[in-house]
């Protein structure tokens, strides 16, 4: 298997700067990649997740800013000259070559020996489960076996740091699923520092261990997973992971009124007066029996339900007009207790699960 | 047993008598451009093929064709209309290549106007263009002025009425054939190979040399096999700007005709150009498919 020849670098961003004209692409952008981190660049199209990629592989020139891999400042660097390996949207494979050549290019270039070329190429190939496929035709090539000899070509010289651009988002979803636990795979075996552009939000939860939320060239919120699922900093990262319904809500210094009732919450609250309840549809609760003494509790109408075999979206109103979604499980006997539209609910959410969050635009 | 196959398949011969009368259809709509080319190209090249075997006592000899192997002024020609063809297509690719290049590098907007620049030849009369050269490249012609008022050389220069002339117009004339399909193929390929290229560790004059070029080639040859074979047949410029110094197979059909009036000769000359032609056309159709000449080697 694929010995480690180098230890992966961290990787250092400050204050990158990069304006097409009026637009801020990247705005005074600072990040840390740890060593040997899988972080995702999470954001929707024109965000600057994928200039600041770019930024990172030497293909666009910001305005200012700093860039280090390791100790290297490497702002101004070539791209040729920085030994990174990325995988493209396109996957970029040379079609006048043949997947051994497309492997063994970087090998070339960097005249090794014809002995070892043969010898790593097969090994990348192995490693990306496609052992024996040398003498291939690029055009004879699935999509997912497109995208495993790119990730072979970009891991093939060793470099300490991988970057990937949506590499999955031309792959149907069934495969895209598979490719996501193989690549993770792939990362802790090979342990490279690797930077991971996606909009899919799923995709970044399920492969990262931080990700970074980015929106109008800057970073969102920077965390794991969990916390940025759980605790989002504000309402647009809040909004673009997972679904959620937001409910105005009143401060009055540590008290938090939704209309006239106090919530139970847990957590510290954020420095704003202009605070928001997120509900996240799972994390409501349908109440058979009433209000649930200790949780916060909603008496809403139901207006429409709607079964999709593993659970069910129930959309109802709030007595003050505000519509929530809540998802319930669907369990063997439960189609009688399914609510219909029109009836008198009880949604009650615990104090762990009421998140408030930051209401500002940011 | 017949029933049940009836039944089984509805519609059976109905459905076949519609796709005959649709092939019927679509024959009726092409066969008015298949007697036109019958008539103005299968008839008269048969008829040339006819005449190149009768010889001049009116009756069947390959007098014709053994005079082109046995006159050397014959196999000279040939070998001047190759040099002539095989030199233009030369300097055509050397012109014509950088010139894609850059227009391929610029924005769309600019590079819409290069294509006009470049196409604009094609709207001007082909004896118009060749005798502007005439004029340019005249012993007091614009370019021998310039060149001397510049200091660049002190006699006038001869280049016209002789090699230098013919070559100089027939790559302008060719050029835009050149540039075509090479533009084309360049235009096709995706910016990404370039960058991974780079970022697999290829400077750019390497990445230029192992990516770009080698995925330009189908449009290349593409271009130089048409600019070469429209070389082999070509008359006007040669015969103005060349001064009766150039002679390719083409002017001595004319001449063939027009002085000697012997059509046997000059129809001999016109199949074994034909025929080279096609043997050229099918050495190449081996290398790459023909159809990338019209879509820019994609």
């Amino acid at each position: 298997m694929t010995t480690r020849a180098t230890e992966a670098l961290p990787i250092s961003v400050r204050n990158v700067t990069k304006t097409y004209g009026p637009v801020n692409a990247l705005d005074d952008v600072s990040l840390e990649v740890k060593s040997g981190e899988f972080l995702t660049l999470l954001g929707p199209s024109g965000s600057g997740k994928t200039t600041l990629l770019m930024v990172l592989a030497g293909f666009t020139r910001p305005d200012c800013g700093s860039l280090k891999f390791g100790d290297d400042e490497v702002i101004r660097k070539p791209p040729h000259l920085r030994e990174v390996g990325m995988t493209f949207q396109s996957y970029a494979l040379f079609p006048h070559m043949t997947v051994a050549g497309n492997v063994g290019y970087p090998l070339r270039l960097r005249k090794r020996p014809k002995s070892e070329i043969a010898e790593r190429v097969e090994r990348a190939l192995e490693t990306v489960q496609l052992g024996g496929y040398g003498e291939r035709r690029i055009d004879q090539l699935s999509g997912g076996q497109k995208q495993r000899v790119a990730v072979a070509r970009a891991i093939v010289f060793e470099p300490r740091i991988l970057l990937m651009d949506e590499p999955l988002s031309a792959l149907d979803k069934k495969l895209r699923d598979q490719m996501q636990i193989e690549l993770r795979h792939l990362h802790e075996q090979l342990g490279m520092t690797t930077v991971y552009v996606t909009h899919d939000q799923r995709e970044a939860l399920t492969m990262s261990d931080r990700i970074a939320v980015v929106n109008h060239g800057r970073i969102m919120q920077l965390s794991t997973p969990r916390d940025l699922y759980e605790r989002p900093a504000n309402r647009f990262v809040a909004d673009f992971i997972g679904e959620s319904t937001f409910l105005p809500v009143r401060r009055t210094d540590s008290d938090v009124f939704y209309g006239d009732t106090p919530l139970h919450y847990s957590g510290d609250l954020p420095e704003t007066p202009d605070l928001l309840l997120m509900i996240r549809p799972e994390r409501v609760v349908l109440s058979a029996n009433g209000p649930v003494e200790g949780a916060n509790n909603f008496t809403a109408t139901a207006s429409n339900v709607v079964y999709q075999g593993d659970s069910f979206l129930l959309h109802a109103w709030l007595q003050d007009g505000q519509q929530v979604v809540m998802r319930g499980a669907v369990r063997g006997n439960s189609a009688t207790a399914l609510p219909v539209v029109g009836d008198q609910v009880t949604l009650t959410m615990s104090p762990e699960d009421t998140v408030l969050i930051d209401g500002r635009e940011a | 047993m017949s029933m049940t196959t009836a039944t089984l398949r509805p519609n059976e011969t109905g459905l076949r008598t519609d796709g005959r009368l649709e092939r019927l259809r679509l024959f009726g709509l092409s066969s008015p451009a298949m007697l036109l080319i019958l008539v103005i190209l299968v008839i008269p090249v048969g008829w040339l093929f006819y005449v190149s075997f009768i010889g001049a006592n009116g009756e069947f000899s390959l007098e014709n064709y053994e005079r082109m192997i046995k006159r050397r002024s014959y196999i000279r020609i040939f070998i001047t209309t190759f040099q002539v063809s095989v030199l233009t297509t030369g300097l055509c690719i050397l012109i014509g290549y950088p010139l894609a290049y850059f227009m391929a590098q610029l924005p769309n907007r600019l590079a819409n106007l290069c294509l006009i620049t470049v196409l604009l030849p094609f709207w001007t009369s082909l004896l118009v263009r060749t005798y502007a050269w005439l004029v340019l490249l005249q012993k007091q012609g614009l370019v021998n002025q310039w060149a001397m008022s510049l200091g660049l050389w002190d006699e006038p220069l001869k280049i016209v009425h002789n090699m230098t002339g013919t070559l100089i117009g027939m790559v302008h004339i060719m050029l835009p054939f050149l540039i075509l399909p090479v533009y084309g193929a360049m235009k096709a390929i995706d910016r990404d190979y370039l960058m991974a290229a780079s970022n697999l560790g290829a400077t750019p004059r390497k990445a230029f040399w192992t990516v770009f070029f080698p995925l330009t080639t189908p449009g290349l040859f593409a271009g130089a096999l048409m600019v070469f074979i429209l070389c082999l047949g070509f008359f006007v410029t040669p015969a103005v700007l060349g001064g009766g110094k150039v002679i390719m197979v083409s002017m001595k059909i004319v001449s063939n005709i027009e002085l000697f009036v012997n059509w046997g000769a000059a129809s001999a000359m016109g199949v074994v150009l034909l025929i080279m032609t096609l043997v050229i056309l099918w050495i190449a159709s081996r290398f790459l498919r023909l159809d990338q000449i019209t879509s820019g080697g994609r």
